[in-house]
């Protein structure tokens, strides 16, 4: 299912997060989080096996309570077309510290490669646009998650969006941690937050 | 909006402000909301307020996943909403069991008292199922002078004890809506 010139996803997240200082990552269930795991593991991670649809808005209320920090959504096209109406929730909140990054395969790849609707007609980034997120783009390119990378660590600069166009292979997965209490805790505890 | 016919024990509706007393000493600080009628005076008093942030959402699952990332971030919330919008959260209502966090719900009850439009009924009745099948506890104030007992109970199971609980704001509370004069 390989095509020429589209990016490898494992190389987008590893390239995002190469300089990601104090950032936190939501990553989506499956592939996304396989990604996020292979980048590295970090207290600031979290990895989501389930509630899809719900990776925007965990991020939205992260970014709402740290807007000193940058906090960045990774997520895929299946499940950024499930929460499609947590753009028009962060178009309304504005929050300036939000990035969310879109890995498109066109495909619900964890699930035998059924093609999703970003394959058809449906535009994320149209989407995006409309909902209220200026900053909108699609991106094909490295360079551009470079500069995409770069641009997440101004807490003051969201909030923005990018699609990116992937190669739809399906790669080995690296599995996170899955106890979700853990990584909540794990990463409350890296904000300096303290077990009830 | 549609306008509501007065609860018959209060005209100055006192519950809603003793709902937001206790919010604000809890440290609450996010409010996502699908508005409804009953929950208008709370919105107001939470769109007005300096440290809380109400968050209108265009479908109330949003609202569950969005407490988790504030719980994330070191910030409690509470999530309003309408019973119609509680079978909208079911998957979503999972993550109060893998993350553990405190989970707060006040939801508006339509489909019980005196209801007009049959379309309320089935999710009105299977409300309370609903959240207990999902794990979540259910507590419910039927008349304004249980308000505040009943929601101080919640908020402390729920904030302090990491209960997942939703509180059932009777329709006989809020007042049946008037379709027809």
């Amino acid at each position: 299912m390989s095509k020429a010139n589209l990016l490898d996803r494992r190389e987008v997240v590893s390239t995002l997060l190469a300089d990601r200082k104090d950032a936190l990552v939501v990553a989506g269930l499956g592939a996304s989080t396989y990604d996020l795991a292979a980048a590295g593991d970090n207290p600031r991670n979290l990895y989501l096996w389930g509630a899809m649809g719900g990776a925007v808005m965990m991020g939205l209320g992260l970014a709402l309570a740290q807007p000193d920090t940058p906090v960045v959504v990774v997520t895929g096209d299946g499940e950024m077309l499930m929460g499609m109406g947590s753009l028009a929730t962060v178009g309304v909140q504005k929050p300036k510290n939000l990035s969310i990054l879109v890995l498109d395969n066109e495909a619900y790849g964890e699930t035998g490669g059924q093609a999703s609707h970003t394959s058809a007609s449906a535009d994320l980034v149209g989407v995006a646009r409309a909902c209220g997120i200026p900053d909108a783009k699609a991106i094909s390119t490295l360079g551009e998650i470079e500069s995409f990378a770069k641009a997440m660590q101004d807490p003051s600069s969201g909030p923005r969006f990018a699609n990116v166009k992937i190669d739809a292979a399906n790669l080995e997965r690296v599995l996170s941690n899955r106890d979700g209490t853990f990584i909540m805790n794990r990463l409350r505890g890296a904000l300096g937050h303290a077990p009830i | 909006m549609h306008a509501r016919t007065e609860a018959p024990q209060e005209q100055a509706a006192v519950w809603p402000e003793e709902i937001f007393a206790i919010l604000q000493r809890y440290d609450v600080r996010q409010v996502p909301y699908v508005p409804d009628a009953g929950h208008s005076q709370l919105i107001q008093r939470v769109l007005a307020s300096s440290n809380m942030r109400g968050i209108p959402l265009t479908t109330e699952e949003e609202g569950v996943a969005l407490l988790a990332g504030a719980w994330a971030g070191g910030q409690k919330g509470v999530l309003l909403m309408q019973s119609s919008g509680v079978g909208n959260c079911i998957n979503m209502l999972s993550l109060t069991q893998i993350f553990r966090f405190p989970f707060l719900t006040l939801v508006t009850m339509r489909g019980e008292w005196g209801e007009f439009n049959p379309w309320q009924v089935p999710m009105g009745s299977s409300t309370q199922g609903v959240f207990e099948l999902s794990g979540i506890h259910v507590l419910r104030a039927t008349h304004p002078s249980e308000v505040k007992d009943v929601m101080e109970a919640a908020a402390s199971q729920a904030y302090n004890a990491c209960t997942p609980t939703a509180v059932l704001l009777a329709q006989r509370l809020i007042g049946t809506k008037v379709f027809v004069k």
